[in-house]
């Protein structure tokens, strides 16, 4: 039961609720009297919104309040959605408003809210809502967008571009003079929606009696949206309580705080009453943000034997019609590119520009399978160039161990260098050529050929950047009940943090991780959150709480010395109390909270803190990289262009792991998500900025036959700055998976003359490149 | 929430829902999936996409899996209508499903979980000894973002060998 | 996503639900409710009554009588799939049938509803246009048949008339030893495909085809029966080239594009499958003098 809980197979606390429906889910909370909600949505690209009248929709029977911008306004201290990233700022108009006051800029913008008795009836009444759209030249893709005379994104804008930026180190100019090899590489990348099973939700309460506001909302940052209500609606901190409950999975697209919390929330305080909204899944297509297209035009210079000299190029990225994180995805993918190999110079020029189409945030992965694609094609495009091994180019120009850590001349967002803390890239590799039988490979190529069957191999490598800080606050508490709980501001959205925690701390406090109540996500509990996002909670959080329970631990060993007379090296702490070893002497846990609590009559060591509980707020002296190398083997069928995965090893090293098989959940599912990215899920605009992949039935996502059973072999480079040793791993399944996959699905096709340089590839595009490779 | 509107079209339905009765009146328009939410407060059920392709709102109606969201309640009256909260014996132990689900990570989040337990219960009823491929078939119809499903295979091979042994 | 008001009703014959939309405005029939529900809740559909099928005795059956197997409209897809009838007699509709969504919507799903909702893609007008079935539909005014071949009017639209209900489907089953095949590709099994095929295939003692039914899916506004195909393998001996031949005419059926598959593509996939189901019927089937 007591030390060791750190690496087990531990089946996760959270699942008894949610196998038997007893999970709570922000639409499973039902406070009575609650209104439900509904917005009106732009149906057009880019309007001018000339009249909003809601006279008939507020006299539409169980109709409570229609709110426009101009019934909203007065209440507001700005229009603007917070700039929630400050770095690489970027110009005004590109932030979102609340709700438009003249124009729309993408189709499904929220330009009212009913809020009526139930949502059956708040969607009967938007068709009553009369707004005049007076519609406008929009523009969608984001090429056209930089056309000189394209039509703008924003009226009043001077052009469509959000910002341009420049990602370099090395000396470009030197490392192309005179390169035996040069190329240049087109790339055509999109990627797609979040698409959590659950879509996003808001239910605010107001207290008239306290004059507070409860908010339960489906968020990766629940004090991220307190903030922005504290801000908007010029409230206290203290009067706003932000609660998150169980989340359906989150996958980037509730990192943000929408227009649709604030105003939920403020149609709440002005009805007095409850108010609920739940997004439906065409609102998740329309109004949720998603990542989406990249354009890359590269130019590789390399020695003859494959070794890198220098990258340069551009890249166009589709940013939507409004910027809510920043430079986030684009940045990302411009620092990805160098990933493990030694790239002596680089220099990419980022253009982002304004499409009239739904904002682009991160995905899972935000911008790092972007560049790790672009590096993989760039390497599969060595290898072929010079006749070399795809694998042994990758070896050649891969970062030696000996050289870790590695200093890579990059800035990274928060203006440090990065470095690569710890890795063994060749091992990982390595290890993966040989779980996937790599060498033996051409060999079953050549039967399958035989038999008229075309099968191809790829691999990728990927660095990912994890556990950013600067913090994220564990607080330990064991009270009179002798019970424990953790607060953080970490957000669980199904990645099984409750059980993560739930064994640190035990682990330090001698308890079964049942015995550990995780209370995350409740800003009434913690005074600072950053949230659930780029890899970073169990680092963080996880690092925090570790640093919380040691300092419990030696409390409660420092009290059990004094009451129990014993040295402090003879006690041990088991099952909820400090035992003198060898013994039936013990102290339970409640008896020493009742001391440190300030108990009349209780023996207390002078030099300790009140109250058997700490607070850790670990601040990560660097981030730390995870890494991982995929190899996928797959079969196509060259007459329907079908891809089939026929085998899909991962070696990860995410460092220490601290539940493997949570560790594993979390790799295969951003496998799945990337399998979607390289074969399925197309969010497709036609050329006016309509939206055209608005279900289910259209947008494809991965179903279980179409995802292979996913191999995992795990190298564990301890991370050097936290420590737990842990690397966050997320993000890290979904990375390379679409560059190794299309690295496949290119190698079967090598017969047929077809090169790949854009992900998703469908199969209709498959026939087509090979009909033209053939002719 | 779910009562009627006035003047709605509405009718007094009986549904017997993991084996207890309810009478409630339903306006004609309301889907299944809100009647056992919203209506009964059975919110297990969950709906991922309402509109018949996530599967995260299958319900067993008298026996045979059906997609909630695509029913209107007054479709289910008089029906004998399974649900996630009705799997687990009455004295709480977890069906071999469900604790396959917890022991072999067939969930994350848990939204699309619901549906995967329906969809699959009544696939190891006509199909108690599946190989994996089966499996992955039978549960086509149900996304899940969060496992990459192979957890879930793993755990319906997993019951279905328990189930086999201590029918 | 929820649906918009109506007026529901649950007639519990026939004669009552012919009444009620020869009387109703505005008013659409709800069978298994796969197609209908999901437009409902989009509100792609906004109807002011609904007729409830489900509740009319007497329109879900599989018999077979007088050598035609006879199929009412509110039978389930999934009492097909489980129907000895339809395993033995006629293959093509059970292997068809395992192609159609998942389980879940099969449970619902009609046969009437499916073949009503008529989308091109879809694997059951495929099968009922390759078996050459007659559609039987009732009114107020009397009940009348008409063959599949002039079932689709355009678009996911069957020619009947706005008072007129789909009751049922029959047709002669091809004769023992006959072989079939239901061939699609879908992104993901249970979608909707791209293309399908379905073909039928009877052979003489000799190994030449007596007999050929092609219809193909996925290419125009409804099923298509590809009498060119069939053109090229009646009477000819089941070979190879013989089968290819067949297979390569249907590139040239008139195909529409969209946001999900070129017309080029769908072609070309027209071809491929035609092949392929044509060489599964071919392997399926037995000589028979
Ligand atoms: S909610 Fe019913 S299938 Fe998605
Ligand atoms: S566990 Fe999250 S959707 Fe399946």
């Amino acid at each position: 039961m007591s030390e060791g809980l750190i690496g087990r197979r531990l089946p996760r606390l959270e699942d008894p609720a949610l196998l038997t429906g007893r999970g709570r889910f922000v639409d499973d909370i039902h406070i009575p009297g609650t209104l439900e909600a509904a917005f009106v949505r732009s149906p057009h690209p880019h309007a001018r919104i000339t009249r909003v009248d809601a006279t008939a929709a507020r006299r539409h029977p169980g109709v409570h309040a229609v709110y426009a911008y101009a019934d909203l306004a007065p209440h507001l201290t700005a229009n603007l959605i917070p700039a929630d990233n400050r770095h690489l700022a970027f110009e005004a108009n590109s932030r979102p408003p609340v709700l438009p006051v003249d124009e729309v800029c993408f189709v499904g913008e929220a330009v009212a809210i009913v809020v009526a008795d139930s949502r059956y009836v708040a969607e009967d009444a938007l068709a009553l809502v009369e707004v005049d759209y007076d519609p406008v030249p929009g523009v969608s893709d984001c090429r056209a967008a930089l056309a000189p005379g394209a039509p703008l994104a924003h009226l009043g804008a001077a052009d469509n571009v959000v910002k341009t930026f420049q990602t370099a180190f090395g000396d470009c100019d030197a490392a192309f003079a005179g390169a035996p090899h040069v190329a240049t590489i087109s790339l055509k990348q999109h990627r797609g929606s979040a698409h959590s099973i659950e879509g996003r939700g808001v239910l605010a309460r107001p207290d008239p009696v306290e004059d507070r506001l409860t908010v339960w909302s489906s968020t990766q940052g629940s004090h991220r949206v307190r903030n922005t209500l504290v801000e908007l609606l010029r409230l206290d901190e203290d009067r706003v309580r932000v609660i998150v409950p169980d989340v359906g999975g989150a996958f980037g697209a509730k990192h943000i705080v929408y227009p649709e919390e604030v105003i939920v929330a403020l149609a709440a305080r002005l009805l007095g009453r409850p108010v609920k909204w739940i997004e439906d899944r065409r609102e998740h297509f329309l109004a949720a943000v998603q990542e989406r297209d990249q354009y890359w035009e590269l130019e590789v210079a390399a020695d003859r034997d494959g070794r890198l000299r220098g990258i340069r190029g551009r890249m166009i990225h589709d940013q939507g019609a409004y910027t809510l994180l920043g430079m986030n995805v684009p940045l990302n993918a411009s620092l990805a590119m160098p990933g493990p190999y030694l790239l002596p110079a680089y220099q990419l020029d980022v253009t982002v520009v304004a499409t009239n189409r739904v904002g682009v945030i991160p995905v899972r992965g935000a911008g790092y399978p972007e560049g790790v694609f672009a590096m993989e094609r760039v390497m599969d495009s060595l290898a072929r160039d010079l006749g070399l091994d795809r694998a042994e180019v990758r070896r050649r120009n891969l970062i030696p161990p000996e050289r870790i850590p590695f200093d890579l001349p990059l800035k990274s967002r928060d203006g440090t260098v990065t470095r690569y803390d710890s890795g063994d890239f060749p091992l990982c590799q390595a290890k993966a050529l040989a779980a996937a039988d790599y060498a033996g490979f051409p060999a079953r190529q050549e039967t399958a050929r035989a038999e008229g069957r075309y099968r191809g191999i790829g691999l990728a490598n990927a660095v990912k950047i994890t556990g950013r800080g600067p913090f994220e606050t564990a607080i330990v508490r064991i009270g009179p009940s002798g019970k424990v709980t953790v607060h953080t501001g970490a957000m669980p959205m199904g990645q099984g943090t409750v059980t993560s925690f739930a064994q640190i701390c035990a682990d330090v406090l001698g308890l079964a991780p049942e015995d550990v109540t995780v209370v995350a996500g409740d800003t009434a509990t913690v005074s600072l959150g950053i949230g659930g996002f780029g890899s970073r909670q169990t680092v963080n959080a996880g690092s925090s709480l570790l640093l919380a329970a040691r300092e419990v631990r030696a409390k409660a060993l420092a009290v059990g010395a004094l009451v129990l007379e014993a040295a402090a090296e003879d006690l041990e702490l088991r099952g909820g109390a400090v035992w003198i070893k060898g013994t039936d002497r013990q102290l339970p846990f409640a008896e020493i909270a009742r001391a440190l609590g300030g108990g009349v009559g209780y023996a207390r060591p002078k030099d300790v803190s009140p109250g058997l509980e700490a607070t850790g707020n670990f601040m990560p002296p660097d981030v730390t990289y995870g890494n991982a190398c995929h190899v996928v083997e797959v079969e196509v069928d060259v007459g329907t262009g079908a891809v089939q995965i026929l085998r899909y090893v991962v070696v990860n090293d995410s460092g220490k792991l601290i539940n493997p098989m949570i560790v594993e959940g979390q790799i295969i599912g951003g496998v799945a998500h990337g399998i979607g990215n390289a074969l399925f899920e197309w969010m497709g605009y036609d050329e006016g900025g309509q939206p055209l992949t608005t279900n289910f039935g259209e947008y494809l996502l991965p179903t279980a036959p179409v995802v292979p059973e996913i191999e995992i072999h795990h190298v564990v480079t301890p991370s050097t700055v936290n420590p737990l040793g842990v690397k966050g791993v997320g993000e890290a399944g979904v990375i390379p998976a679409a560059a190794a996959i299309i690295a496949a699905v290119e190698n079967a096709l090598e017969p047929f003359g077809v090169t790949l340089a854009e992900a998703p590839i469908s199969p209709g595009r498959l026939v087509e490149l090979m009909a033209a490779g053939r002719s | 929430m779910t009562a009627p509107a006035p003047g709605a079209d509405a009718r007094r339905i009986t549904l017997t829902v993991n084996g207890r009765r309810h009478d409630v009146e339903v306006e004609t328009r309301l889907t299944l999936a809100d009647c056992l939410r919203h209506g009964l407060g059975l919110t297990g059920t969950h709906l991922g996409c309402e509109h018949g392709v996530c599967g995260a709102c299958t319900v067993l109606v008298d026996g045979r899996s059906a997609r909630s969201c695509l029913m209107l309640a007054v479709q289910a009256n008089g029906a004998a209508i399974t649900t996630v909260e009705g799997l687990a014996a009455s004295d709480g132990t977890l069906h071999p499903l469900q604790q396959a689900f917890q022991a072999h990570h067939g969930l994350q989040c848990g939204f699309c979980t619901p549906g995967m337990l329906i969809t699959l219960i009544e696939f190891l009823g006509d199909h108690p000894d599946p190989d994996a491929a089966a499996v992955r078939e039978a549960i086509g119809g149900n996304l899940c973002r969060c496992t990459g499903y192979q957890g879930i295979v793993a755990a319906t091979l997993d019951a279905a060998r328990r189930m086999r042994a201590a029918p | 996503m929820k649906p918009p008001p109506f007026r529901y009703h649950d007639p519990g014959s026939l004669d009552e639900a012919v009444a009620l939309l020869a009387t109703l405005e505005n008013a659409k029939l709800l069978a298994g409710g796969q197609s209908l529900m999901p437009m409902l809740n989009m509100r792609f559909v906004q109807p002011d009554h609904v007729i409830d099928l489900n509740r009319i005795t007497g329109l879900a059956h599989i018999r077979e009588s007088a050598a035609r197997i006879e199929i009412g409209a509110m039978t389930r897809q999934r009492d097909l799939e489980f129907s000895d009838l339809i395993r033995c007699r006629c293959p093509l509709m059970r292997e068809a049938l395992l192609q159609v969504g998942h389980r879940q919507t099969r449970n619902r799903g009609t046969i009437g509803g499916s073949l009503c909702h008529l989308d091109p893609a879809a694997e059951l007008p495929m099968v009922a246009a390759a078996l050459e079935a007659d559609i039987q539909v009732a009114s107020r005014r009397g009940t009348r048949t008409l063959p599949m071949a002039d079932f689709p009017a355009f678009y996911m639209t069957p020619a009947i008339e706005p008072d007129e209900i789909v009751t049922g489907l029959g047709f002669t089953p091809w004769p023992e030893g006959h072989g079939a095949a239901f061939v699609e590709f879908a992104r993901r099994p249970g979608d909707f495909a791209v293309v399908g095929v379905a073909a039928l295939l009877d052979l003489d003692g000799a190994g030449c085809i007596r007999r050929a039914a092609i219809a193909l899916g996925g290419v125009g506004q409804g099923p298509v029966r590809w009498s060119r195909g069939e053109d090229l393998l009646q009477g000819e001996a089941a070979t190879d080239d013989t089968l290819r031949a067949a297979a390569e005419s249907c590139r040239g059926v008139a195909a529409m594009g969209d946001a999900q598959a070129s017309a080029d593509y769908r072609r070309h996939l027209a071809g491929v499958l035609a092949g392929r189901a044509l060489r599964a019927a071919r392997d399926r089937a037995r000589r028979v003098p």
